[in-house]
């Protein structure tokens, strides 16, 4: 049961994702406790099949992307500081941070971070530029089998003409973020977190 | 040697022979007799009122504990972690796309993934559904070990008053249960047994109902189940279905002590098969055979011919198919609906802080679930019997299923799901990610006038 994990984590871990993510102390204590329930093997850590058991995210067609996203290069377990990392992206951005600590670098929330955690849901090879290809497959999971092959190329082909100002044929992040400059990103790639 | 001992050995024998009638003789009167007659001198309900003063305590020092060393305490939020944006996929890209450039709202923009993205995200954080298969989380203590979060926080006073907790509940309670539920259960069977000697008529179904309620009711005190009936004037009558929403077995025992019903399911080997063996002789309930339950059409048919008889008892059936936590209401099987009778819903709500009724099948067999459940403190619940529903014209089994889960969610202030509760075992159709598939490829390609126009 899911309510005796909050007296698994230590009080210093606590402190150091504090630090890290920005979440409060209880928002911790309760993501560790959603941590632990979807944990079914109870190992500490979380495989593709416990993000796959949840039924709405299973229905989504960017899912397995998402999933994905959790992941570091090459591993299949993820653990609680590296889910916590991932969950910090969609942190609100609020505005009395931004002043607090100059020197620790960009937080994990930052309109930028947000955009690249979007770039990477594109980018299928993580080689940091969206070619023509992988903007196929990532639409064709969007659209399933309901738009034919030659309407999607031509979708793709429009959207990389538009974005692509060093004529290369693909997207890199800064011609990601020029495309998007305008798009409120910080709302709509943010969760709110209770306190 | 042998002759210093054997005084003692009378004496102990003794003792222990006094002690045994004045226990029996206990059980004897305040709870066989009362149950078999069907009156209650009202212990439990005193039990109930004692038990919340101590929890409130217990809360009220677990709170001050955690002040004095200024740490923090774990509070489940009611409200959940987090607060979810109810709008479409619809509304959401418009008002991206309005916001990023001046372009038609028909088009693929690379913003578009935000809303999957954080759709997904959302779910990974909280979701409706993984959630209704475990144990509902307590907003205060019940000085069980089990639902404890806190355990750093308990000063030795609460410490004392938990292993005083745990003495009653496993030296005295227990026992007195398990006395109990066995006395029920063999009662029952041989009864039962007795009355399906007589020939079928008005004798033998008085007798069976009356056999059938005594042994129930005990098990009921077996449980110290304290529960709370609303609205009798709508309970079932012959020829009708009853449908209530499940939580365990134990939602059986709850209906089946106050009204007679036939019982539906599949025939089990052992205790529970000779149990289910016996009942069936004293009145008709409806077992089949492990290879019939697939045969949907031949259930559906033994189901129709029991109601249609109305010297019959009314058919109990749970639609949800599987036991949910208490806080929701899955989706309900259509196979009860398509058959033409009345339907009574029936809510049961548990009341969580007396001891948990969830059982949680893949966590804990059936045993340790019994025992879990005469270890805790009380079953409290209510059971709401709501105005009888029929089908109406133009309606389809699935939307009349629909109808009924939604007024059984509303009395027992459930929250009201469409999902299968057989997602606690199986994966999701893929057919629910072809609808957002599609969905989402209308608003990009808009309708077929739209693009040719363009």
């Amino acid at each position: 049961m899911g309510s005796r994990a909050s007296s698994l984590l230590r009080e210093e871990d606590i402190e150091e994702i504090k630090k890290e993510t920005g979440f409060s102390h209880s928002q911790i204590t309760r993501l560790y406790s959603r941590f632990h329930s979807l944990d079914k093997g109870e190992n500490g850590a979380l495989s593709r099949e416990d993000f796959q058991r949840i039924p709405e995210l299973a229905i989504n067609p960017l899912g397995d992307r998402i999933i994905n996203a959790f992941f570091p290069e090459g591993e299949d377990q993820v653990n609680f500081r590296g889910f916590m990392r991932t969950l910090a992206h969609f942190r609100p951005v609020e505005d009395n941070e931004k002043n607090k600590d100059p020197s620790a670098g960009e937080p994990l929330n930052s309109r930028n971070n947000k955009l690249l955690f979007a770039f990477r849901l594109y980018d299928l090879d993580r080689d940091d530029k969206i070619s023509r290809d992988e903007l196929l497959q990532v639409l064709r999971m969007m659209v399933g089998v309901n738009i034919s092959d030659e309407q999607l190329g031509s979708i793709a082909d429009r959207t990389i003409q538009e974005a692509d100002t060093n004529g290369d044929m693909c997207i890199s992040f800064s011609e990601f973020i020029k495309v998007l400059e305008k798009v409120d990103v910080e709302q709509k790639m943010s969760i709110r977190f209770l306190h | 040697m042998g002759l210093f001992v054997s005084p003692f050995n009378n004496l102990l024998c003794m003792l222990l022979g006094i002690s045994f009638t004045v226990w029996f003789t206990l059980l004897l009167v305040f709870i066989i007799v009362p149950a078999v007659f069907g009156v209650s001198f009202g212990i439990r309900r005193l039990y109930m009122k004692s038990l919340l003063k101590v929890f409130e305590w217990a809360t009220l020092r677990i709170e001050r504990g955690a002040k004095e060393k200024n740490h923090h305490l774990y509070k489940p939020n009611a409200n959940g972690i987090i607060a979810k944006e109810p709008t479409s996929l619809e509304e959401e890209l418009k008002e991206i796309r309005r916001s990023g450039s001046s372009r038609d709202l028909n088009e693929f923009a690379m913003s578009d993934i935000f809303y999957f993205c954080r759709r997904g995200v959302e779910s990974i954080v909280d979701d409706e559904v993984t959630k209704r298969f475990t144990a509902e989380e307590l907003e205060s203590w019940n000085l069980l070990t089990r639902s404890n979060y806190n355990v750093q926080h308990i000063s030795t006073r609460l410490t004392v008053l938990w292993g005083l907790g745990v003495v009653i509940r496993y030296c005295f309670l227990l026992p007195l249960r398990l006395t109990l539920a066995i006395t029920g259960v063999t009662l029952l069977v041989v009864f039962t047994t007795i009355i399906g000697f007589l020939p079928n008529g008005r004798m033998k179904n008085f007798l069976s109902e009356k056999v059938h309620l005594m042994c129930y009711r005990i098990c009921v005190r077996a449980l110290t189940a304290i529960i709370t009936y609303h609205h009798s004037e709508n309970k079932p009558k012959n020829g009708g279905i009853c449908v209530a929403n499940h939580t365990s077995p134990i939602d059986v025992i709850i209906l089946a002590s106050d009204g007679c019903y036939a019982m539906v399911g599949q025939i089990h080997g052992g205790l529970m098969g000779v149990i289910q063996r016996s009942m069936v002789k004293a009145c008709p309930h409806i077992w089949f055979e492990r290879s019939e339950v697939k045969d949907r059409h031949l259930v559906a048919k033994r189901l129709s011919d029991h109601v249609e008889d109305k010297s019959k008892l009314p058919i109990l059936i749970f639609p949800e198919g599987t036991c949910i936590n208490n806080t929701s209401v899955m989706m309900f099987k259509k196979g009860s609906f398509e058959i033409a009778s009345t339907i009574y819903p029936v809510a049961i709500k548990y009341d969580p802080r007396f001891g948990d009724a969830f059982w949680n099948s893949s966590k804990f067999g059936m045993v340790n679930y019994l025992l879990h459940m005469m270890s805790s403190w009380a079953i409290v619940c209510s059971v709401w019997y709501l105005p009888p529903m029929n089908r109406q014209e133009g309606e389809d089994a699935v939307q009349f299923a629909n109808r009924v889960k939604a007024a059984i969610a509303r009395q027992g202030g459930l929250v009201d799901l469409l999902w299968d509760g057989g997602l606690k075992r199986s994966k999701v159709k893929e057919t629910f990610k072809e609808e957002q598939q599609k969905l989402y490829s209308r608003i990009l390609v808009g309708t077929h006038e739209d693009r040719s126009r363009s």
